[in-house]
């Protein structure tokens, strides 16, 4: 046996319906195969997906067998609105990363119930307890490029930085994943993701 | 020979789907990976019912061009036709959710008695942990009971690798087969190895009555169930998928399904014996694994089926189900704390408050317009009992105006039933509430009784053209068939009439007021009336490439009323200096909210000009 034996990543990635977290987390899923691994990826379809948070756990290595990341053993968290960081960053072991778009969609506040102010300062209190946190303009750099719809791309490209897999790999992931019509915006959208964190971090 | 090698010996002939065998491995879904089966296995159709987490194997099926896959009126429907396209010598599939089989056990339950002519799978898709379902309900209890053998995968490669070992297990025992998945197979996606479509005979049907005419032959078939259940026995005890992964020789684990992964993870090194089949129970197998350790481990998702089988055959060194929870989705945290006292990490909820997202009607829903207004008619006393489908949510905030939901179809009897006993008093006045695909899969007879029984009694078809739901599948009233091919088209209206009921109102929901009043004579009618609250779900394709306005506020005319907000539309957020703040990128232009808004704050685009 040759091979360096590695540890099963874990990542774990949340939003709102719509925000394109399935689509991430497959291109992610593509991109550790396309780097000869093992991948898993399970989400829940259904009525639990109609405008409520939604989340998609994906883990890689070797041998990978639950298709579920264990709570309190995901390496990253891929956040792509503020609250849904906040909601599922229990699953992070001690001192994990949360790569988080810089983004608030506010649950709607239904007439005649109670009101529900929506947290303040979640990047704070998500490092003070301990977590690391990449705010990225994920929206914002989504909006330069004339699409916001590609603001998942532009935070995934940011989580590129965090996981060991290779340049072609993550290219390889979203021509599988993403239409081919708007593949150039996304690989775009993927490049200025992947630079902002690198540029920021060094 | 074993069983699932012989598949893959035999060479594929004149193959139509260049495309899919040039790839050798891709991440699938266990639905996919089922639906790629069926195509190896050489399968000429598949039926099926939509229901979560079952729905993506007949849509993947219906995107190759070798078989045949078709949406049925019902899951009873499906495996009636999957009998009878086995009965003419082919292979069916057919797919359902877990309560799906409740619907189609009817037919489950007899056909083992004569038996399969082609192959014939059933898979049963179950639901732990109720994310999009109204029970939990364990169905390997349903091949025990219709005495079919259970097989039941680990991966999507599996899920894959099954089918056609569910085939042939199938042809060479004359018996239906189930393959049962649960949400983290069907929906969790892996690597698959894919192979090669094999050609299958079509089998000749010849005519066979004391075997194919159940009932007046039933006494003497009836041996024949036990005698195959025997020799499939034999089979599961040297099935190549019931195996011994050898470990560490102290911990010895008896784990099935997804549990078996889950186990992996928090017990890496124990033995395990996996079982691929359940039932019939390779229960000498088991007895020989169980002796070499002073305790089993026995890990499985949902009730104690294996352990039941261990226990039956006098095997008690065992620890199952008095650790790992019965009740809801297993998963590794859950294992890691009830096997080593590992504590479940819990959210920061407890610091810092974490406001929920509860689902929600989409934009534009026309069953929001619906429960707006039977929200406002509680107060005459209307009981709404409803049914299954998007408008279930009409019974949660800011509505709550849908009572009682169970299963498919029931809303019709419960209606006519709560009318039936409330008739002298008119204390309540009960309303039906069903969607037109349900009302189609299970509504019909009930309301055929509902026109024979000539009492009050009101049924309310919440008619949006498509089964929404599950992801706008083609139903009898859509005219289109799973392929998208025109077909048939029901007439919704003229079938209530051809049932018998003469009170019919038609109504575009979107209008409020036309809305209710239509509603109130209904109730008000003398004998059993429908209403078809008719407007196609926004989500269907054509209705989303409409190009649709936005509503515009009229600032200075807002009297800050709150009529708008009330509807819960999504792209309303409420401020009580400013009134409603209108989301433009998500409004729809539905009109609701200015319909409601009386000094005409809110107005379309178009009014401006």
């Amino acid at each position: 046996m040759n091979q360096i034996q590695r540890q099963t990543t874990n990542v774990l990635m949340a939003g709102v319906g719509g925000q394109g977290v399935l689509l991430a987390s497959e291109a992610l899923a593509l991109a550790a195969l396309a780097d000869g691994m093992e991948a898993k990826q399970s989400e829940v379809h259904g009525v639990a997906q109609r405008g409520g948070s939604v989340v998609s756990h994906v883990r890689f290595g070797q041998r990978v067998y639950s298709p579920l990341i264990r709570c309190g053993e995901a390496d990253v968290l891929y956040a792509a609105e503020r609250l849904e960081a906040l909601r599922y960053a229990h699953y992070l072991r001690p001192r994990g990363r949360i790569v988080l778009n810089d983004h608030v969609l506010k649950p709607i506040q239904l007439p005649d119930e109670p009101e529900q102010p929506y947290p303040e300062a979640i990047p704070e209190f998500l490092r003070g307890k301990g977590y690391e946190v990449d705010l990225i303009p994920a929206l914002e750099i989504a909006l330069e490029l004339g699409e916001k719809r590609c603001a998942n791309v532009v935070l995934l490209g940011a989580l590129s930085t965090r996981l060991d897999l290779s340049d072609q790999a993550w290219r390889s992931g979203l021509e599988k994943r993403v239409p081919e019509r708007i593949l150039t915006l996304n690989l775009e959208a993927f490049a200025r993701g992947r630079g902002l964190v690198s540029a920021s971090a060094g | 020979m074993e069983v699932g090698s012989q598949t893959r010996q035999e060479t594929k002939v004149g193959s139509k789907a260049k495309k899919k065998s040039v790839a050798k491995k891709e991440l699938m879904s266990g639905n996919e990976a089922i639906a790629r089966g069926a195509w190896e296995a050489g399968v000429h159709f598949v039926t099926g019912y939509p229901g979560t987490p079952s729905t993506e194997i007949l849509e993947t099926v219906a995107t190759y061009e070798d078989i045949e896959a078709e949406w049925s009126a019902n899951e009873k429907v499906a495996l009636d036709v999957g009998m009878g396209i086995s009965l003419a010598g082919q292979r069916a599939l057919v797919t359902m959710k877990h309560v799906g089989v409740n619907v189609a056990a009817d037919s489950l339950m007899v056909y083992p008695y004569a038996g399969c002519i082609g192959g014939l799978v059933l898979i049963s898709a179950d639901d732990p942990g109720m994310h999009s379902s109204q029970n939990e309900q364990d169905n390997r209890y349903f091949a025990k009971f219709a005495k079919v053998p259970l097989l039941e995968p680990m991966d999507p490669q599996e899920a894959k690798d099954f089918v056609a070992i569910a085939f042939e297990l199938s042809e060479r025992y004359e018996t239906p087969v189930m393959l049962r998945t649960t949400t983290r197979i069907s929906h969790a996606k892996g690597i698959v190895e894919l192979g090669e479509r094999v050609s299958v005979e079509t089998k000749e049907y010849q005519t066979d009555i004391p075997r194919f005419l159940v009932p007046p032959f039933a006494r003497k078939r009836r041996p024949t169930v036990e005698e195959r259940l025997k020799r499939l026995a034999g089979f599961s005890e040297t099935f190549e998928y019931n195996r011994i992964d050898e470990g560490d020789p102290k911990i010895g684990v008896i784990a099935s399904g997804v549990a078996y992964q889950y186990a992996r993870e928090v017990l890496p090194d124990a033995t395990y014996f996996r079982l691929g089949m359940a039932f019939p129970f390779p229960a000498e197998k088991a007895r020989a694994f169980c002796e070499r350790f002073e305790t089993v481990y026995v890990i499985e998702e949902g009730e104690p089926f294996v352990e039941e089988s261990l226990r039956l055959h006098g095997i008690t060194n065992i620890v199952g189900k008095e650790k790992v929870p019965l009740m809801g989705e297993l998963n590794p945290e859950i294992l890691a704390n009830v096997l080593h006292g590992t504590p479940i990490p819990t959210s920061h909820a407890a610091e810092i408050a974490i406001p929920p997202r509860p689902p929600l009607f989409c934009l534009g829903c026309p069953h929001r317009a619906v429960f707006y207004v039977l929200k406002r008619m509680m107060n005459q006393n209307v009981v709404a009992l409803g049914d299954i489908g998007c408008y279930t949510l009409g019974g949660l905030p800011p509505y709550s105006s849908m009572q009682t939901s169970f299963c498919m179809g029931a809303s019709v009897g419960n209606a006519l039933g709560f009318s039936m006993a409330s008739r002298e008093n008119r204390k309540h006045k009960a309303v039906g509430i069903i969607g037109d695909g349900t009302f189609l899969h299970g509504g019909i007879p009930g309301l055929l009784d509902m026109a024979c029984k000539q009492i009050n009694s009101t049924l309310v078809i919440c008619d949006n053209s498509t089964t929404a739901m599950t992801g706008q599948q083609e139903n009898p009233a859509t005219g289109k068939a799973t392929n998208g091919e025109p077909t048939h088209k029901v007439d919704l209206v003229e079938l209530v009439k051809a049932l018998g009921i003469e009170h019919i109102g038609i109504v575009d929901p979107y209008d409020l007021k036309k809305m209710r009043q239509t509603l109130e004579e209904a109730i008000d009618h003398t004998g059993p009336s429908v209403v078809f609250s008719r407007h196609k779900c926004l989500m269907l394709k054509e209705e989303r490439a409409k190009v649709r306005e936005p509503i515009q506020l009229l600032s200075e005319q807002c009297n800050l009323c709150k009529a708008c907000h009330a509807l819960g539309c999504p792209a309303i957020e409420w401020s009580d200096t400013e009134g409603p703040i209108i989301d433009e990128v998500q409004c729809v232009g539905c009109e609701m909210c200015a319909e409601l808004c009386k000094p005409n704050a809110l107005v379309m685009p178009e009014m401006l000009q």
